[in-house]
């Protein structure tokens, strides 16, 4: 694409005291793409989004934001975004309808256009009888669905997301996922953090944040080809003993319980896998399958944070 | 503890708010040393359901009983082999973690004797061992996790409550988390989880999915991804996304289609059948498929076509 890009980040840092918030990063976000964050507490998700989002300073490095320099420009900035932090200021003594109205006044929407854009928003929501009940009433889950509303209850060029599904049932959460890719449809860049993977797959590209640095960034499929080794998964009525059994195996990394399968990590997952279903078929451990299966975009963030945190410490592994 | 009494006996439960139905006659059992999943959709029924559990609401009608002991007689004697561990953590922030641990230990009347023996165990465990005298605050939340899940079972409940317990918490706190669970459950503690998120459903041994305030499926992960879908998954790349959607949902053996990320999930009754006349269709219409094949549904799948099509029906009822 030769056009400016929507998002435009370029060596940005934040420095809070001693700890380097964000370090060096750079990225952009093409107008129409959906680019997700993800990366554990304290990566600099939150803190790039502010600086985007004009409520924080950089302290080096450039960003522009439909063309606005973020520094220079940070009130046309803002005129082109919408920011949904991960606490939305919702007025908890105000209805679902009166806080989408305020925030419709707020943004200048204007009265047809809201109209319309709320009917559809709300339905998606699920909010149809729940109009006229306070926000301070409405559950968790709801509470962040009508932040989501509120926010994108204008059609900016630019959304900044905080974790906006925290807490939204998977119904919901796929309504929004709707919303946000007919947002898409019509040009608009969306940057969204998440620590939930599954999330993460439905992006056009993703980035790993690490200690305040892009790890990996790239589309989900490509980046599930970068995990190092293999995935094995075994179905078993008895995980546990799988588990017991498999642990330490030669070439493996790490064995994981997950419901009623064991996840096993290995270096080399052909070579791998006949020896392991030996070891079941000797011990008499019983399984009803054990197949090579893709690595998922949480195998790899957990596999590359461990060995940022191992290069760093390698003492404390041991 | 007898293993073979199930851990959690619930029997015809119902429980009304005026006319408004919460739980309609639910009934499932819980064996010890299973990680038993709650799922479904905001207002349909989970929290309700746990509150009956934990003795601090009583069914309009109906049994529920927890170690034995029935919830609506006898609620205080419940709450005391409980565990219950919020998304919210309740923990006391301006305390340090060792305060902390002492106070829950002193609220479950741990008996004194044991009460270090504990708050070590505790430590060990959350791996907070050398941070007893860090103020609660200044904890990452992945650490503030496991910290509340201590205090939540130091009392050595046999049945753990876990209200979303990982929301907000990254992927490799979250691992470590059920890594945790998982030792705790191989003791023979019964967890009960609740959760939005299918990528944390599929640690369950056992899921059941609410919808309404009833029970809408119920089995392993494995057994609802490949027997409750109702129909079959096809994956179709095609450029560009946009039209390409609005053509499938208007065709007749498409129940549902939605993006995903670079493609389009469509539920169709037969993918053998189908495959073919959307590739035709989409052709004819000059957009280029690259991909059209048939996967297996992911438990949101699942969730989703399983609840959403009786959601449908009351959506379009607020459109009109």
């Amino acid at each position: 694409m030769n056009s400016t890009p929507a998002i435009l980040v370029s060596s940005i840092g934040k420095h809070f005291g001693n700890v380097r918030a964000v370090d060096r990063l750079s990225f952009d976000v093409q107008a129409g793409e959906i680019f997700g964050l993800v990366g554990p507490d304290g990566a600099g998700k939150t803190t790039t989004m502010r600086m985007l989002a004009g409520v924080l300073t950089p302290d080096s490095g450039s960003a522009t934001v439909a063309g606005h320099d973020i520094r220079l420009d940070p009130e046309g900035a803002k005129q082109d975004l919408s920011y949904m932090p991960q606490r939305f200021g919702l007025y908890e003594d105000l209805t679902v309808d009166e806080n989408i109205r305020f925030y419709a006044d707020l943004f200048g929407v204007k009265r047809k256009e809201r109209e319309q854009r709320s009917a559809e928003l709300l339905a998606a929501a699920g909010f149809a009888e729940f109009r006229s009940r306070l926000a301070g009433n409405l559950s968790g889950g709801m509470k962040q669905k009508l932040g989501l509303v509120c926010a994108l209850i204008h059609t900016p060029r630019v959304i900044l997301l905080d974790e906006p599904t925290n807490g939204v049932d998977p119904v919901s959460r796929r309504d929004f996922w709707q919303i946000l890719y007919s947002l898409l449809a019509q040009g608009v860049a969306i940057l969204t953090s998440t620590s939930y993977l599954d999330e993460a797959e439905r992006c056009h590209r993703v980035g790993l944040l690490y200690q305040g640095r892009m790890l990996f960034c790239d589309r989900p499929e490509a980046l599930k080809k970068k995990f190092p080794g293999g995935v094995i998964v075994v179905h078993s009525s008895d995980p546990e003993r799988v588990h017991g059994e498999l642990h330490g195996a030669n070439g493996t990394r790490d064995v994981l319980l997950v419901g009623d399968r064991v996840h096993i990590f290995v270096d080399d997952a052909a070579k791998r896998l006949p020896e392991l279903q030996a070891r079941l078929d000797t011990a008499k451990v019983p399984y009803d399958s054990i197949e090579q299966v893709t690595a998922s975009i949480e195998d790899l963030f957990v596999s590359a944070v461990e060995r940022e945190a191992a290069r760093q410490s390698p003492a404390k592994l041991s | 503890m007898n293993q073979s009494v199930p851990s959690v006996v619930v029997k015809n439960l119902t429980k009304r708010f005026g006319t408004f139905v919460a739980v309609n006659d639910v009934s499932f059992e819980t064996r010890h040393g299973e990680i038993f999943g709650f799922l479904g959709p905001n207002g349909s029924g989970k929290s309700t359901t746990i509150r009956i559990l934990c003795g601090l609401l009583r069914p309009s009608s109906g049994q529920a009983s927890v170690a034995g002991i029935d919830v609506a007689r006898n609620p205080e004697a419940v709450r005391q082999r409980i565990g219950y561990m919020s998304q919210k953590f309740s923990l006391y922030n301006d305390l340090r973690v060792v305060e902390n641990l002492e106070f829950f230990a002193g609220m479950y009347s741990v008996p004194k004797k044991e009460i270090p023996g504990r708050i070590a165990w505790a430590l060990k465990m959350a791996g907070l061992e050398g941070r007893e005298r860090n103020p609660t605050s200044s904890l990452a939340v992945g650490w503030k996790q496991r910290l509340a899940l201590g205090c939540a079972v130091l009392h050595r409940p046999p049945i753990v409550f876990l209200d979303e317990p990982t929301s907000g918490v990254d992927p490799v706190s979250r691992r470590q988390f059920w890594d945790l669970i998982h030792s705790m459950v191989g003791e023979g503690v019964t967890v009960f989880v609740t959760t939005h998120y299918m990528d944390e459903a599929e640690y369950c041994n056992r899921l059941v999915l609410l919808d309404r305030g009833s029970i809408v499926a119920m089995g392993t992960p494995t057994e609802l991804k490949n027997e409750r879908m109702k129909g079959q998954l096809l994956m179709i790349e095609c450029e560009p996304l946009g039209p390409a959607l609005e053509l499938l949902q208007a065709v007749p053996e498409v129940v549902d289609a939605a993006v995903f990320g670079s493609g389009i999930h469509a539920v169709v009754a037969d993918a053998v059948v189908a495959a073919p006349k959307i590739r035709e269709l989409l052709s004819a219409k000059q957009l280029h498929v690259s991909r059209i094949e048939q996967i297996a549904p992911s438990l949101e799948d699942v969730f989703v076509s399983l609840t959403a099509t009786r959601g449908a029906s009351t959506k379009s009822e607020a459109a009109a």
